[in-house]
């Protein structure tokens, strides 16, 4: 009976939760010492990349991971955000502020509108919804014709930040980022064990006994699409500002499929698993793309085979030994 | 003359259709009878339409190759199947989303290894290559062609569906697959028997449309999202619902890319009208879909009870 | 005489041709303990999903507390105090028994879109939740995933789950299906402390149970209520011994 005192205090925290994403974070504070030891411009551009990409998979994970829904839509979001800066700084206003309230309020308001029609779906109806919704704003992206149309626009330079160019320098950019993915991670850490969290979580596990004990699976789904949108809208403020450049080809929905794929590669349901996810999908896509030209040749069964036999994700390959 | 030009992109939507049932029609008794969500379906038209322009260029003959093109497909698709696809039927949406999503990647990469990036020319076949007036206006006898195909190929599916003993089991599989297998069928082999059929129609669409489209890398992707959209809109599972969808997908399309910025021109300014016009035309089929779910979550025709 | 609790007017439900449900009509008293038999296909568990909102009734009217909860989904007659358990084990199999118990304590207390404070150190959620699977002897289970418990502990928590809604109507769709004897006597123990705290709807087979606990005795047959009365009553009833006791008589 002693042994069996209930761990009433969260029964499933290790040290291992805290541990890993530390140590993550420590190493991506450290490239942009590190990127001094080689090509400094390409390294810190390459993990600029990994760490909009993990943001972005990361809100998809809050969706996937912890709310059962997959949406292959996801990029749709990022193209929002990319093209809040797009279309604003064509018309001169290159302030971060403005933009970034452009990029969360395009991608929540879509978020909304699209989440109220596709959460009425089930399974593989949301997927191919929101599949569909994604290409709605591809293809509206691509007609247009005064921001680029399919070619895409070139930004006159990086956003603005009280007017002055502080995110100019390449490890500005850096660390701003990091910093975003920073406060991203232990926001959606907190949201995640929430009061919300939970019902979230309790939703995926089994949607009727959440709904018998009171719940309206309905209402928490559509705040967690809102707000996964809302970060991932984010990530294209980013992106747009990484690239200099801001095109329909950022919300193809072969980029929604990279980016459910860096998150089941990362492992789902642990957010830091985004990162990991982003790092070895573009590392080994800057990798591969290096020696080979025709690299997806070796790309696409490798996505084949890490679905067929590394179940769990990058995060649970050292757990399932350690336990 | 509006009229004729109506009717004549009207002939052009169901022919558009059609091509879209072709496709829709294996992925959706796949997805329905199988539960599986197959993305790789919108290479089999790819590589249905590279075979063609292959053996075309071989033979020097439209028939010929489209005679070889058909089991060759037939073949591929079997293959695929067996590698990879049947590994994948007991893992959930999400698994089997990634691993064909893998599967597109590698075969578009493929294609332009084999054939090169720029896209192929297949010539249509003489005795087709005419244009009948229609109206005043000349339409090309290889579209209606397509059409005839088309349909030929839905009235053929109808009745091997509705009236044969596979078509029974494919449709009490759609609707409840644990029956089935315990009525004591070889499930497997019907999956396989599915499989092969659906990948040989995607492929037949692909060799049709290979003399009026470019043959190029990734020509399946966009396909394959429309194939979606109809399946979705007619129901999963449903062959009846899968054409009805594709029709509707086809003439919405068609009719609206070239009628929109006609028809906004009564409320906006001519280059407004057209600008505002060309935008919305592509998302027409999409704003249907949502309709569609938004009164009938399960699509027009839901096979599933 | 009072107000019923829940008055069932009329409910049908159909499933293509078959009629699972046909004209149901139920009055339920405040307090009572409310049995429902019939043999197997007797529309049991499908009146349950009307009466709950998991299922659309084709026709007729529920009333609760005087409040007509036809149109209402199934969450919102648990927020007015309707709740049930699952003939089919339901629980969260990934959550802790304590969690199971939590969740279901904070879904009747304050509003769950809160995104900050961690719901596990929760202790407004905790004690409560604690002290319900005390009573159902699982306080020692508190910290094991629902997946890993047994299957009378399973059905121990459901009911632990379904008391955390603080329900005013409790409906039990056969809450002894499937334990051994001990957890059933168990189970009928508690219930025998619910009664009279709240208004139970039990559908059961285990008759020794059901005659044993029930105040009345309603008796379902292809849809149709065929008797309703105390148990004494609907043991003699003819009519019921033929259609139903009768295959125990024989």
């Amino acid at each position: 009976m002693a042994a069996a005192t209930p761990a009433i205090r969260s029964p499933t925290a290790s040290p291992r939760d805290w541990l890993v994403p530390l140590v993550l974070f420590a190493l991506l504070a450290a490239v942009p010492l590190l990127a001094k030891l080689g090509p400094e411009g390409f390294i810190l551009s390459l993990m600029t990349r990994v760490v909009v990409v993990a943001l972005a998979a990361m809100s998809l994970d809050l969706l996937i991971g912890y709310g059962g829904l997959v949406s292959f839509g996801h990029a749709a979001f990022l193209g929002i955000g990319a093209y809040a800066v797009g279309i604003l700084s064509s018309h001169g206003i290159e302030e971060a502020g403005p933009q970034l309230a452009a990029a969360i309020g395009g991608s929540v308001l879509f978020a909304l509108a699209s989440g109220v029609i596709a959460l009425r779906t089930q399974g593989v109806y949301f997927i191919m919804i929101t599949l569909a919704f994604g290409q709605m704003l591809f293809f509206l992206a691509t007609a247009l014709s005064g921001y680029g149309g399919d070619d895409g626009m070139t930004l006159p330079g990086r956003s603005l930040l009280f007017d002055r160019p502080w995110l100019k320098g390449d490890a500005a950019l850096y660390w701003v980022s990091l910093a975003v993915l920073g406060a991203a991670y232990l926001g959606l850490r907190r949201v995640t064990a929430s009061r919300f969290g939970r019902v979230l979580r309790g939703l995926k596990e089994n949607e009727i006994r959440m709904e018998a004990v009171g719940f309206e699976a309905f209402r928490y789904r559509l705040v967690a699409y809102a707000l996964a949108g809302a970060v991932a809208g984010v990530a294209g403020f980013l992106l747009a500002n990484l690239s200099g450049f801001v095109s329909p080809a950022v919300m193809s929905w072969q980029r929604s499929g990279d980016l459910i794929f860096v998150v089941v590669l990362g492992g789902l349901g642990s957010l830091h698993g985004a990162i990991l996810g982003a790092a070895a999908f573009l590392l080994a896509e800057e990798v591969l793309s290096h020696y080979l030209e025709h690299w997806r040749l070796v790309f696409g069964p490798l996505l084949v085979l890490a679905v067929l036999f590394a179940r769990g994700g990058l995060v649970g390959i050292g757990r399932g030994r350690g336990a | 003359m509006t009229w004729t030009l109506f009717a004549l992109q009207a002939l052009n939507g169901v022919q558009f259709g059609l091509i879209l049932f072709l496709i829709a029609a294996g992925l959706t008794l796949v997805f329905g009878v199988m539960d599986f969500i197959n993305l790789a379906h919108g290479v089999q038209y790819m590589v249905g339409a590279y075979l063609t322009a292959a053996f075309a260029a071989w033979t020097g003959s439209f028939g010929t190759a489209l005679l070889l093109a058909l089991p060759s497909a037939l073949a591929f698709g079997l293959l695929l199947e067996a590698l990879v696809f049947r590994h994948l039927y007991d893992r959930d949406h999400l698994d089997q989303v990634l691993a064909t999503f893998g599967i597109i990647i590698f075969l578009n990469e493929a294609v332009r290894v084999v054939w090169g990036a720029a896209p192929l020319g297949v010539p249509v076949p003489d005795i087709l290559s005419g244009s009948i007036p229609i109206g005043g206006l000349n339409y090309p006898v290889y579209r209606l062609a397509i059409i005839a195909a088309g349909l030929g190929v839905a009235g053929l599916l109808y009745g091997i569906v509705g009236h044969t003993r596979i078509g029974m089991l494919v449709r009490a599989g759609a609707t409840n697959a644990p029956m089935v297998s315990a009525l004591g069928v070889n499930i497997r082999l019907l999956f396989t028997v599915v499989f092969g059929f659906g990948a040989m129609l995607a492929g037949f669409a692909g060799a049709m449309v290979a003399p009026i489209l470019s043959v190029e890398p990734g020509m399946g992707d966009n396909v394959l999202i429309l194939a979606f959209v109809v399946i979705v809109i007619g129901g999963i599972g449903s062959v009846r619902g899968a054409f009805l969808g594709a029709i509707l997908v086809g003439l919405v399309d068609t009719l609206g890319r070239f009628f929109a910025p006609t028809l906004l021109r009564f409320v906006l300014d001519p280059s407004a009208a057209s600008q505002t016009g060309r935008a919305i035309a592509p998302m027409l089929i999409y704003i249907l879909m949502a309709a569609t779910l938004f009164v009938k979550p399960s699509g027009l025709f839901p096979a599933k009870r | 005489m009072t107000e019923p609790l829940l008055r069932l007017e009329g409910l049908s439900k159909s499933y293509g041709a078959l009629r699972v449900t046909d004209d149901v009509s139920l009055d339920l008293r405040p307090g009572e303990l409310h049995a429902v038999i019939g043999p197997n296909g007797a529309g049991k568990t499908t009146l349950v999903h009307q009466i709950s909102g998991l299922a659309r009734s084709d026709r007729g009217r529920v009333l609760f507390a005087g409040r007509d909860v036809t149109r209402l989904s199934m969450a919102e007659r648990v927020r007015l105090g309707l709740a049930r358990s699952f003939q089919i084990i339901s629980v969260l199999p990934a959550f802790t028994a304590l969690e199971n118990v939590a969740v279901a304590v904070q879904a009747r207390s304050g509003s769950s879109f809160r995104f900050l404070r961690p719901a596990r150190r929760d202790d407004a959620l905790n004690a409560p939740a604690l002290a319900l699977l005390e009573r159902f002897g699982l306080a020692h289970r508190a910290g094991v995933p629902a997946a890993l418990l047994s299957y009378g502990e399973k059905r121990q928590l459901e009911l632990a789950v379904a008391l955390a809604t603080a329900p005013s109507l409790l409906i039990l769709d056969e809450p002894l299906a499937g334990t051994s004897h001990d957890e059933s006597r168990g189970v009928v123990e508690i219930l025998r402390a619910l009664k009279g705290e709240i208004t139970i709807l039990l559908i059961e087979h285990d008759m020794e149970a059901v005659f044993a606990l029930a105040d009345r005795v309603s008796v379902l047959v292809y849809g149709k209520v065929v008797a309703t009365g105390d148990p004494a009553t609907i043991r003699a009833d003819p009519q019921v011994r033929a259609a139903y006791l009768g295959e125990e008589a024989a």
